[in-house]
């Protein structure tokens, strides 16, 4: 299928096209976060939400911030602006970074075979004998006192833990390839391994492994705030949607009066996340698809 | 098939050294004073206090030894005898539990496998008929609705979902509380003359016991989790089962069927949904198995004492003896689950061959 009838065929996709303009509304977000909420003059960081006083309570929706305010004053229409870009720079490199990882090595167990394939291999088992999430608060957990509590300290755990997915895909992908008529063509002519595998066999053998993936931005971008939520991803007050609802933990039996805590941020990583499902979903069913890996965080 | 079982149950043990060599090595990562940190109750009262932790607890010992230390036990210097160690199974002592790690397991566990129990019934009946209509309905109306459900429950973050529902059915209508158990109903429970607990599962034990008002109880508390994580799979299982449906629908055995002049509920319920369930059954033992070693997520939203919780807490602590246990204890669900699984599969499809 020519890219061109593949980028009709989402447009026409009632589903995947919802799916685009989503993105494209959150891309807007992102790019003018300093236009919609600018931040204050002496902020050390634009990340960090600015506070509107000290109060212990959450203050509803009002004039000042319209989203209204968590406990400890941090405005909720600032850290849900901001939010957005964190949410991109979580999905996009963690994805990005993962699928690199996977594809290198799974490359190598496939292409090589023998005795790299059947330790690489052992090695993927041993990572995905931890249940994903589990894995990545340890890590998480772990990394946060020497890289601290920014936004790669909770990046880096879901990309270690992130890669094994794409490393068996690949790996299985590529076994089926190498052994074609092409391959062994260009092998005769003399073709450097590295050359073979760049220009012959991953671009044949990378279209499911890049369905998966083009799905787990989303998902990524749920266990990147599941890790703030449970308190070992960004600090408080970084502009992050996971951080912004854990400050509903604190208020649960009270939680109808102070509703505007879970909506704001709740629903737009909810619409962020279906944005790329929706893509993602269409993408699937157009390039002969497989199924996706059972992960997420329940 | 036999081999490849046997197999699999070889190579077992060298997963599980793998999984705590791993697992070591990350929560080495840490300083012996950041590790020490985990005993200090207290603000210490003369600047060696923390030396003395990290001394008594060998925390400052290289990496290899401190394994060794875990795998087979610390020698008593007068005695000569053995304390602790995982081969002999003593899995030590559990800081955050304030149990041994065992005990602690055999506490939490329940919790996490009654979740899993009452989750699948919905989460398989449901989601397997949802995908049977999507299926029959093809690209009509009802596929769609039912196409978006699916995909809006698995954008859902399962925090934001469970928040939202405590927000209703609990601050709002006052219907489903959190936690396990009512106050009342944990005085029955924990109490040994009175109710005996033959599996730590609470439904389960309020039954055996004839105790239906603590049933009743232990159903109300389960109802909001188990909604939860039922809607966040039925995207999965219906996907699985709208696709396989459709592969079925497409046979020919269902083309002679119809031409027999079988009534279209027989055909579809009979002969294209029966070979349909297969790759769905796969899903949900692989669902099943991955709620075994705890939901953290769900455990801490509605603060169910479970694997998940206990695992969650013992991370923020830092807590090396609980992760260990806990990690080696879901590494081994994990492996036996998915291998029961692929045995299951080789049963109820006779065409797969295990190898």
């Amino acid at each position: 299928m020519t890219t061109r009838k593949l980028i009709k065929q989402l447009l026409t996709n009632p589903l995947s096209l919802s799916g685009i303009v989503l993105i494209l509304f959150f891309v807007i977000v992102a790019v003018f976060a300093p236009l919609i909420a600018p931040p204050p003059k002496r902020a050390r960081d634009p990340y960090d939400m600015p506070r509107l006083g000290y109060s212990a309570e959450p203050q509803p929706p009002s004039e000042k911030a319209i989203f209204g305010t968590t406990e400890g004053q941090f405005d909720i229409f600032y850290g849900v602006v901001w939010g957005t870009r964190t949410a991109f720079k979580a999905g996009l490199i963690v994805t990005f970074s993962t699928l690199a990882i996977g594809l290198a090595l799974g490359t190598t167990a496939a292409y090589y075979g023998g005795r790299i394939d059947e330790v690489l291999m052992r090695v993927v088992e041993i990572f995905q004998a931890f249940p994903f999430l589990l894995a990545a608060i340890t890590m998480a957990a772990v990394l946060q006192p020497k890289l601290g509590r920014g936004i790669w300290t909770p990046m880096i755990a879901l990309i270690v833990f992130g890669w094994t997915t794409y490393a068996r895909l690949i790996r299985g992908d590529i076994l089926s390839v190498k052994e074609r008529e092409y391959v062994l063509a260009a092998r005769v002519t003399g073709a450097s391994d590295f050359r073979i595998i760049l220009r012959h066999v991953i671009p044949n053998a990378i279209f499911p492994t890049m369905v998966v993936a083009s799905m787990d931005i989303g998902t990524y971008v749920l266990s990147f705030a599941a890790l703030s939520f449970l308190g070992v991803g960004v600090q408080v007050g970084y502009s992050d949607w996971g951080q912004i609802i854990a400050f509903a933990r604190n208020w649960i039996p009270v939680l109808s009066k102070y509703w505007f805590i879970i909506a704001f941020p709740g629903g737009a990583i909810t619409l962020y996340v279906l944005a790329w499902n929706l893509l993602g979903d269409a993408f699937r069913d157009i390039l002969d698809p497989r199924m996706r890996g059972a992960r997420g965080a329940a | 098939m036999v081999a490849y079982v046997v197999r699999r149950f070889l190579i077992l043990p060298i997963i599980l050294f793998g999984v705590s060599v791993l697992i070591f090595s990350m929560l080495m990562l840490l300083g012996p004073l950041e590790r020490a940190a985990l005993y200090v109750h207290d603000v210490p009262h003369t600047a060696d206090g923390i030396e003395r932790i990290v001394k008594k607890y060998g925390l400052d010992d290289p990496i290899h030894i401190q394994y060794w230390r875990w795998l087979v036990g610390k020698r008593d210097p007068e005695t000569g005898e053995l304390d602790g160690g995982i081969l002999w199974g003593d899995f030590g002592w559990s800081q955050t539990a304030q149990m041994p790690v065992m005990q602690a397991i055999k506490e939490k566990f329940p919790g996490s496998a009654e979740l899993a129990l009452w989750s699948a019934i919905p989460m398989l009946t449901i989601g397997i008929y949802l995908g049977v209509q999507s299926a029959v309905h093809h690209n009509k109306f009802v596929d769609h609705v039912l196409r978006t459900f699916s995909i809006v429950g698995y954008s859902l973050p399962t925090f934001v979902f469970g928040l939202v529902m405590l927000m209703l059915f609990y601050s709002r209508l006052n219907l489903f509380p959190p936690e396990r158990l009512s106050q009342w109903a944990k005085v029955i429970v924990y109490d040994a003359t009175r109710f005996t607990q033959y599996t730590g599962m609470n439904t389960i034990d309020a039954l055996l016991n004839l105790r239906f008002d603590v049933f009743l109880d232990a159903l109300r508390h389960i109802v909001l989790p188990v909604i939860g994580l039922s809607y966040l799979n039925w995207a999965l299982v219906l996907r699985v089962m709208r696709s396989s449906m459709l592969e079925s629908l497409r046979q020919d055995y269902i083309t002679t069927a119809r031409s027999k002049g079988l009534m279209e509920k027989v055909v579809v319920n009979r002969h294209a949904r029966k070979n349909a369930l297969i790759p769905v059954a796969t899903i949900g033992g692989l669902i099943f198995v991955g709620y075994l070693s705890g939901v953290v997520i769900t455990e801490t939203i509605y603060n169910l004492h479970g694997m998940g919780l206990l695992y969650a807490d013992a991370a923020l602590n830092l807590d090396i003896v609980t992760l260990l246990g806990l990690t080696l204890f879901n590494g081994l669900i994990l492996i036996v689950g998915n291998l029961v699984v692929d045995i299951m599969y080789a049963f109820i499809d006779p065409r797969v061959r295990l190898s």
